[in-house]
């Protein structure tokens, strides 16, 4: 774990190591994060006419029935989402870690597709497949006269979303799933404890902080997503509402900003609820022998009935990236259940013309997950192991980063960063590339830092305490037992925070300032702004899946082998 | 296949564009473009205006026309844009009043002052139009088919019951080209009776996008039949081979689409070259090829465009049944937006039930008619076509103020905030559709 080189080196050359690091995170989440913010949000709180101090538009918010409708709107989606996304994430998590299930890791890296979803074509895909006139209506339609209303105002949102997001818990509980020990199970079967009993009071419990960490993902995420209820044309919510009103020429006035607020707020909340639902209960175990659950064979009878369920939901949360496919080899797809033709034109285009967009992309994402694994490890360990005061508000503030609009992130670094020359060119430094990569790492911070957290609740402390007692110093301790223990989590954090850069839009939008710095999903923004661009668009869309996805699956692959080569399995 | 040979065409005429180029002073160096325009159109002219100008590197960079905006006014400090390229003449207002552009006349001859009853340039010469655009209505030919709905002609069609459900718009506040396409109307039938229709038709819509390219899509794919869209992206979705239709209703107006160069622009010299290119004939041309299809505003250029080409300078039937006033349009530019906001789109479902109600009562009074269900009825379409302000009202500065962004000085007084205001508007079309869907379904009743 090179990554950790910074925080490593700061602990060693510094005897109250856990300071320096805290202090140095904290500078950065200030200089990328909060100061941007400020810079922006600061208008909600000002007086329009004097510009002096007001609360009077957060009255103005609860006072308006249109925000009060969106607010309880993104309420209601955000906890259906969280219920959707949990009914498609516990089979397969469970399935795939509890049983020997043939291509279970394979399984698992298509569970984690949907979240690489580019923007714009997911929901056209979905659109095209389940909309009024989608394939599934039409088909509907011409053979039974019937047709459902899946993409129909909130009941969209929930749809797309659950999909869209359900691999946060997925990734958390199956990475929580195979760090229970094994002795607590068979501790409790040796009690007499079996069947669903086992699950429901012992491995479902023992794993509730990956839930945990997973189902709040979903419901902030929901609750701040901009993109899905923007494309399907759902505008009361809160999200696009604060959207709509600040990207909008000539509405400057504060309440965009103070739907900021409350989102933030929002996020916050949810985010301590579920840390109070997580307290005083200690998730951590000792021994690492028997590292994962016991995995045992199906009968033939659950086997068929397992492989049909896992099918049924692959199918389900594929669905998007089935009619991506389509849409990229089609010609033409207009009121029809399928494309009239298919041709290998589009991908010929993209080939020719986006070469650059997937190597910057690549570099972007790799680079904004790299620090965010290193940064939510270090920040993790200081929130859970040291007793550094106010070490909660770097966990906070972290956090906060999933409420604040892309937008509004954007707007803040050129609004902080763009009368900053860069050193040597006098460039503006918001125009370098790098500037690009930090708000990537920001914006995607929150996830590795859950998955982080997670994977550290389960390590027991006496471990470090062990090492410590041998002689292991700090830093020996925490690189040779604490981070190799919490390897899947920090996997977990890195894929998810990657292929989640990989597609971002909203903060890209405002920060791309030349083609060749372009990322991909602004070549797919570019794209899918013309009617001939559709198809080429749906190419490079299926070219960024593929890419991450291969990207996933690898990772998964090297994480295996190193577990076993460690014996931690099997 | 004609793409190629426009392609073809086009590199000739660079070639010989490029021989009589050489004799004025060659501008080099890089050229920074921020545009909203799709990358059909960009790249055409990108890779026109290079072989032309070898020496230049374009550099385009898109963006929606608003967030385009944005990033002027909050990079003007330090500026690195040399030009502004985009379809909606207000986007360039509002760059005009925040001075961040500078004047420059082209030295191209022989553009005409109006395009309808529209003049193409900025009088003050702040920016130049380069390809003009009407507003009107598309639909997918197999949508219309499987749903038998007769193919609309005026914006009034698209009131009628029969396409309830059916029609979409983006929102005027997220378009510049929609908020056009209302103003219009307005100005065509003024500002009660406009309203009255826009409110009409908006009781048929189906959805009202964020994006404007979000009503072609949605009419190329069929998630919805009709859409009122600017011409290009019809004629480009038809030339994709999309099953669409156009047309444009009497009352349209043809706007041109414009460039201006940015204030404090890095390279002056090549982006006044670059204004230059695009009028002259050889850059018109690239107009025409078919996945951009804009009208281009050099008369000239239209002799080599296919034979069914829309032309405003041929046409007069195009565009100039309204005289489009552009500074009533800008005085009440935002109240505008924030009307149709409050009273349409954050009301649709309240207007589309009272719609649903009146579409209803009308049909059933057709076949056993009633004087009370009628005058009943009359009350109901007048309580939904009711506005909560005047025209004067609309274009008064004190209303205008609570929506505008920057207090001239601290003692401007702003009377009320924008939020209030908007909270009274909704609140109000929310209780006057629940009212009139009443009314419309006591009428329903009567005629029983």
């Amino acid at each position: 774990m090179t990554s950790l080189a910074l925080t490593r080196e700061s602990i060693a050359r510094v005897r109250p190591g856990p300071a320096v690091a805290a202090v140095l995170i904290a500078l950065f989440l200030l200089l990328f994060l909060v100061v941007p913010v400020v810079q922006v949000i600061f208008v909600a709180f000002q007086d329009k006419t004097t510009g002096a101090f007001t609360l009077i538009n957060f009255a103005d918010f609860f006072r308006n029935d249109l925000f009060m409708r969106s607010f309880w709107n993104s309420f209601y989606v955000s906890a259906m989402s969280v219920v959707v996304a949990s009914a498609l994430a516990l089979p397969l998590a469970y399935l795939t870690t509890r049983f020997e299930f043939r291509g279970a890791v394979l399984i698992q890296s298509l569970g984690i597709i949907p979240l690489i979803m580019p923007p714009f074509i997911g929901a056209v895909a979905m659109q095209l497949l389940f909309g009024r006139n989608g394939t599934v209506n039409l088909l509907l339609r011409d053979h039974f006269g019937i047709s459902i209303p899946f993409m129909e105002g909130l009941n969209g949102v929930i749809f797309v979303q659950s999909i869209h997001y359900f691999p946060f818990i997925l990734i958390n509980l199956s990475a929580s799933l195979k760090n229970i020990d094994r002795a607590m199970e068979e501790s409790a079967q040796n009690l007499g404890c079996h069947g669903f009993r086992l699950f429901r009071r012992i491995v479902f419990p023992l794993a509730m902080p990956g839930y945990v960490a997973g189902a709040s993902l979903v419901f902030i995420k929901v609750f701040d997503d901009l993109g899905t209820p923007l494309l399907l044309n759902v505008n009361d919510m809160l999200a696009p509402q604060a959207y709509l009103r600040i990207s909008s020429i000539g509405i400057a006035d504060p309440m965009g900003y103070v739907i900021s607020v409350v989102l933030i707020v929002c996020s916050l909340l949810a985010l301590w609820v579920s840390a109070l639902a997580m307290k005083g209960k200690d998730y951590a175990t000792v021994q690492r022998g028997g590292g994962g659950l016991a995995r045992r064979r199906m009968k033939p009878l659950e086997l068929v009935a397992a492989y049909a369920v896992v099918l049924l939901i692959l199918v389900l949360v594929l669905a998007p990236h089935i009619g991506l496919t389509l849409l990229s080899f089609a010609t033409i797809w207009s009121f029809s259940p399928f494309p009239d033709a298919f041709t290998m034109k589009h991908y010929g285009t993209v080939f020719l013309e986006s070469g650059q967009y997937i190597t910057n992309t690549l570099l972007y994402a790799s680079l904004a997950a790299l620090l965010d694994v290193v940064i939510g490890t270090a920040i993790a360990y200081l929130v859970l192991r040291s007793k550094l005061p106010g070490r909660q508000w770097l966990d906070y503030i972290a956090m906060a980063a999933l409420a604040v609009p892309g937008v509004v992130l954007g707007i803040g670094y050129l609004r902080s960063f763009y009368d900053v020359p860069m050193p040597f060119t006098g460039q503006p430094l918001s125009g370098f590339w790098l500037i690009l990569v930090f708000a990537l790492a920001i914006r995607r911070l929150p996830y590795a830092l859950r998955a982080c957290t997670a994977a550290l609740q389960q390590v027991s402390n006496s471990l470090e305490e062990a090492a410590e007692n041998l002689g292991a110093t700090k830093l020996r301790t925490i690189s040779r037992v604490v981070v190799p223990l919490m390897s899947g989590g920090i996997l977990a954090g890195f894929v998810t925070s990657f292929a989640t850069a990989a597609v971002e839009l909203s903060a890209t939008i405002m920060l791309v300032h030349s083609q060749s710095d372009a990322p991909l999903a602004y070549g797919l923004y570019v794209y899918m702004q013309s009617a001939a661009g559709r198809g080429p668009g749906a190419a490079l869309g299926v070219f960024a899946v593929v890419i991450v996805g291969l990207g996933t699956y690898l990772s998964h692959v090297i994480i295996e082998r190193g577990r076993r080569e460690r014996g931690q399995d099997h | 296949m004609s793409r190629t040979l426009h392609g073809v065409a086009a590199a000739l005429a660079v070639l010989l564009a490029s021989s009589t180029a050489a004799f004025a002073q060659d501008p080099s160096g890089k050229l920074v473009v921020v545009t909203s325009f799709p990358k059909d159109l960009t790249s055409a002219f990108q890779q026109a205006f290079q072989k032309a100008y070898p020496k230049v590197t374009l550099e385009v960079l898109n963006r929606n026309t608003n967030a385009g905006v944005k990033y002027l006014q909050e990079t003007a400090s330090n500026n690195g844009t040399d030009l502004f390229w985009a379809s909606a003449p207000d986007a360039f207002e509002v760059l005009k009043g925040a001075n961040l552009l500078q004047a420059y006349k082209p030295k191209v001859e022989g553009i005409p002052e109006k395009v309808g009853a529209y003049p193409i340039n900025d009088p003050e010469g702040m920016y130049a139009g380069f390809a003009a655009s009407g507003y009107g209505i598309m639909w997918n030919s197999r949508y219309m088919k499987a749903n038998e709905l007769p193919a609309p002609k005026e914006w009034s069609d698209l009131a009628k019951p029969v396409y309830y459900d059916h029609v979409a718009i983006s929102a005027p506040s997220r378009s510049g080209t929609t908020h056009l396409t209302i103003e219009t109307i307005l100005q065509g039938e003024g500002w009660e009776k406009g309203w009255r229709t826009n409110k009409e038709i908006a009781g048929n819509y189906r959805t009202i996008t964020e994006r404007s390219f979000g009503v072609p899509d949605g009419v190329n794919s069929g998630s919805f039949g009709i859409g009122i869209v600017i011409d290009f992206f019809a004629l480009s979705s038809q030339a994709s081979g999309f099953p669409v239709e156009f047309v444009y209703p009497t009352v349209t107006t043809i706007v041109p689409a414009n460039i201006g160069i940015v204030k404090n622009a890095p390279n002056k010299a090549a982006a006044e070259t670059f204004v230059d290119f695009i009028l002259s004939p050889q850059g018109q041309e690239v107009l025409l090829q078919p996945a951009i299809r804009r009208l281009p505003v050099n008369p000239a250029t239209y002799a080599k465009a296919p034979a069914d080409y829309p032309n405003p300078f041929k046409d007069t039937s195009l565009g100039s049944q309204v005289n489009f006033d552009v500074e009533v349009s800008q005085a009440r530019y935002n109240v505008v937006d924030a009307l149709f906001d409050q009273l349409i789109t954050f009301q649709l479902d309240g207007l589309k039930a009272a719609t649903r109600a009146i579409h209803q009562a009308d049909a059933a009074l057709a076949k056993k008619p009633n004087d009370k269900g009628k005058a009943l009825l009359a009350e109901a379409r007048d309580l939904v076509a009711v506005m909560p302000v005047t025209a004067q009202e609309a274009a008064d500065p004190q209303l205008a103020g609570a929506f505008t962004v920057e207090r001239k000085s601290a003692t401007d007084a702003v009377p009320e905030r924008q939020a209030q205001v908007e909270q009274k508007w909704a609140a109000f079309a929310k209780d006057n559709y629940a009212a009139a869907r009443k009314k419309a379904e006591e009428a329903l009743a009567l005629a029983r």
